[in-house]
Formats: C-alpha cells, structure tokens, sequence
C-alpha cells in the first residue's frame, strides 16, 4: 500500500461512506465522482453525484453543468465544499499522478474509493497542495476506516 | 457594459475574497484582461498565454459552458453573468 505523510483526521458519518461505496459500485468498471458539502465545516449536508463526463475506467472529469448546479447550490444555501470524491476501479486508493496534477481545490479533502478488492472497498481521504499528498486519517461514525494492511 | 462575473472561492485570493466582481468588456477575453488590471493573477488563472482558456477552467456565460459558445471569444451582453470553476477531474 502507498503511503504518504499523515496530517490529522478526517470524519465521515456511515451513511454517507456507504452511499460513497454504492455510488462507486453503481458504474463500475468506470469511475464516479461526486462533491460533499458541509454546513457546519465537517458535518455532510448533502452528497452531490457529478456524472463524468470521461466516462472512462482510469480518468474522471465532472460533467460542467452538473457542477456548476452543484456548486450553486452550495453558495446559496451557504454551504461550503467539504471533499470531492472518485472512484478509483483497479487501482489503490491513492491518488495517482493525474489526481496530483489536476488537483485544484486545496482546501478540500480528495477522497478515493477503491473497488480494486470488489468484495473489501477501501476509503482513503487526502489533501494534495502544491503537489504534496498527505493522508487523512479516516473515521467512519468515530471509528478509523480500514484501509487494508497499513 | 457591466458584467457580473462569480468568483469561485478557490480564486478569491484574488478578489479580496469577492464573491461577485463586476467587469467590462463585449467579449469574455475583454472581460477577462478587465478584470485582471484589477485583479492581479487572476487573468492568468483563466488564459493561456496565446488567449484561449485554460483547459481546466469551465467557464459559464449565464450557466451555458462557453466550451458549446466561442469559448474565450464568446460575446457578452450588458448584465450577462460569468461563472468560473476550476475543472474537478483526475485519474
């Protein structure tokens, strides 16, 4: 497993991580992804499946329109962007070169689901600034997530 | 002619933290170079260096992906609204 520099934790509720998982199983072999949003700073208010517009099983690319609603959504109900999440359908869930290059929200939390184990999905939760990737410890319901063997 | 253009928060660094700027300008370039006189980097997070649009910048006029318009060459109308998102995509 790839690892990178830890930096703190990072909540999720179970409901939420399940409806993560379900999603990325709904249009495997391709890669999902979708936008959480938080009113309070790290509580999920609402989940946002972005159809991508790739459709591809190894790059993502959020539809515009679905996004720009999305996002519209967001600055009128005064929410704020809490992670942007892809699926990842054969590979670990780590961000790979692309996910670095084309990261361009550094204050969100970049969380990728795993289906490369179809039975044993993984969640990892990232933050990728200027090119550096460091890892969020995840909990689920106040629990740390299994990524597999660390 | 008065554009209203919306800033997402991940380019507010350039805005004074704006959400809502107003711009000029009968084309998005014009409106773009606009800003950026008052708004220094912000152009350059939107153009390349010959005038098109950054490939992962999505850029709306009116809600409409000016991908499907004339890109940076679309043209504006007094009281059209210009929305900006850096792409979201990845492998």
């Amino acid at each position: 497993m790839t690892r990178a520099e830890m930096d703190g934790d990072f909540e999720l509720d179970l409901s939420t991580y399940d409806a993560l998982v379900e999603h990325a199983r709904s249009d495997a072999p391709f890669e999902v992804c979708g936008l959480l949003a938080t009113d309070d700073g790290s509580r999920v208010a609402v989940q946002y499946e972005i159809p991508n517009a790739a459709r591809s099983m190894t790059y993502y690319n959020m539809d515009p329109k679905a996004m720009l609603r999305a996002f519209r959504d967001m600055d009128d109900r005064e929410w704020e962007l809490l992670a942007i999440y892809h699926s990842h359908t054969h590979t670990e869930a780590f961000p790979s070169k692309t996910d670095v290059e084309l990261a361009f929200y550094p204050d969100a939390v970049y969380l990728i689901v795993s289906l490369q184990d179809p039975g044993a999905p993984v969640v990892r939760a990232f933050n990728i600034r200027d090119g550096k990737i460091t890892e969020r410890a995840l909990t689920v319901d106040g629990e740390e997530a299994s990524v597999g063997a660390r | 002619m008065a554009i209203d253009v919306r800033v997402p928060t991940v380019l507010r660094t350039h805005t004074d933290g704006e959400k809502k700027v107003s711009a000029d300008g009968a084309t998005l370039h014009e409106a773009i170079r606009d800003l950026g006189r008052r708004y220094p980097g912000l152009a350059e997070r939107l153009l390349d260096a010959d005038g098109s649009l950054h490939r992962y910048v999505n850029v709306y006029v009116n809600d409409e992906d000016v991908r499907f318009l004339g890109g940076a060459q679309t043209p504006l109308e007094d009281g059209d609204e210009v929305s900006i998102l850096p792409a979201v995509a990845g492998g």
